[in-house]
């Protein structure tokens, strides 16, 4: 039984990202796509917390936002896997069901 | 209305501009000025040309008077001022030109 | 001229996920057409829209972040930045894009009119401001 959680949004501008991670099983997945891709960025104030989820939990983010919003590949956090879409249905599938934190 | 060039159909929209950038050839622009019974020159093509080259880099359309400034910058006073560029484009260096570079309409034109 | 009037345009949303930057993009750059003293501050999110390197190849998404290193051309005097956003993000002044401005008449020029601020000086900066359009 595992999950897949979707965060949009910024972690600077809203809480989405941290209710997934608050609100998550362990062994479960949460994907960053759209301004959620900005989680997954090095030297913030949001990058403990995204730490902190990546002990049991596996984190994702959407390449192709990554690229628009002009993260550089060294700027992403250890241990947070880039995907392309192919990617994204795999993770789909992967689990039982998708949850979206909006 | 969509225009024909050299055999192919090119989509337009309502104003007359290409309805995608990326399918613009020069022939597009003979076509269009042929339409507006413009001969175009040599002088005519250094501005469609800095058109597209000032939109490969900004991603814009410049305003008329944007575009003025650049070219004065780039080609020399004698040609970034309105009386030389309205001489070429009579319907407005801003729109006609850039209708001809397969540009959208300039962003502040009315 | 006393008709001159100072605008300020507030950016706090990313480029990509709401409408918002290119929304305020764009009525900067139509606004333009109004001589007015113009300055642009960038502050939370915003900050983001002046991250350079961005490549929407792999997205639907137009790419407009080069647009804004033409707003030295459109008048736009300043482009200011909340010096705690940038860090609140892990981002310095070396992560941003470059604007160059230029005076056409007095031939006056600035390399970059990009500048961080403290938050005294947006609070100072806005507070001086006739106009304040917020995005």
């Amino acid at each position: 039984m595992a999950d897949l959680h979707t965060v949009n949004k910024s972690p600077f501008e809203k809480n989405s990202l941290e209710a997934a991670i608050k609100f998550s099983l362990a062994g479960s997945s949460i994907l960053l796509i759209e301004d959620g891709v900005y989680g997954a960025m090095k030297g913030t104030v949001a990058e403990d917390m995204v730490k902190g989820a990546l002990g049991d939990r596996k984190v994702y983010a959407l390449k192709s936002d990554v690229m628009a919003r002009a993260i550089k590949a060294d700027r992403i956090i250890d241990g947070i896997e880039l995907v392309d879409y192919t990617g994204f249905v795999d993770l789909v599938e992967a689990n039982d069901k998708v949850q979206a934190w909006l | 209305m969509p225009i024909e060039v050299n055999g192919k159909t090119f989509e337009t929209d309502e104003e007359g501009y290409l309805a995608n950038i990326n399918e613009w050839e020069p022939g597009v622009a003979e076509v269009m000025a042929k339409e507006d019974e413009l001969d175009l020159t040599d002088e005519h093509w250094d501005i469609i040309n800095f058109l597209r080259e000032y939109y490969e880099e900004y991603q814009i359309a410049p305003a008329v008077r944007v575009l003025t400034k650049a070219v004065g910058k780039k080609m020399g006073k004698d040609k970034g001022n309105s009386k030389y560029l309205y001489g070429l484009f009579p319907y407005g260096p801003g729109k006609q030109a850039c209708r001809y570079a397969g540009l959208p309409k300039p962003t502040g034109c009315v | 001229m006393s008709d001159i009037k100072k605008f300020m345009y507030l950016n706090r949303r990313a480029p990509y996920g709401t409408i918002y930057a290119w929304e305020s993009l764009e009525v900067v750059l139509i606004g333009a057409a109004f001589d007015q003293e113009v300055s642009l501050i960038f502050m939370d999110d915003g900050v983001f829209q002046l991250v350079k390197g961005s490549d929407t190849s792999q997205s639907d998404m137009k790419n407009f972040m080069p647009t804004y290193r033409t707003l030295g051309d459109y008048g736009v005097r300043h482009l200011y930045v909340d010096k705690a956003s940038l860090e609140a993000r892990g981002l310095t002044q070396e992560d941003l894009i470059e604007v160059a401005w230029e005076d056409f008449e007095t031939e006056e020029e600035v390399d970059n009119i990009v500048e961080p601020v403290d938050a005294d000086q947006v609070a100072q900066l806005m507070a001086e401001s006739e106009v304040v359009f917020s995005f």
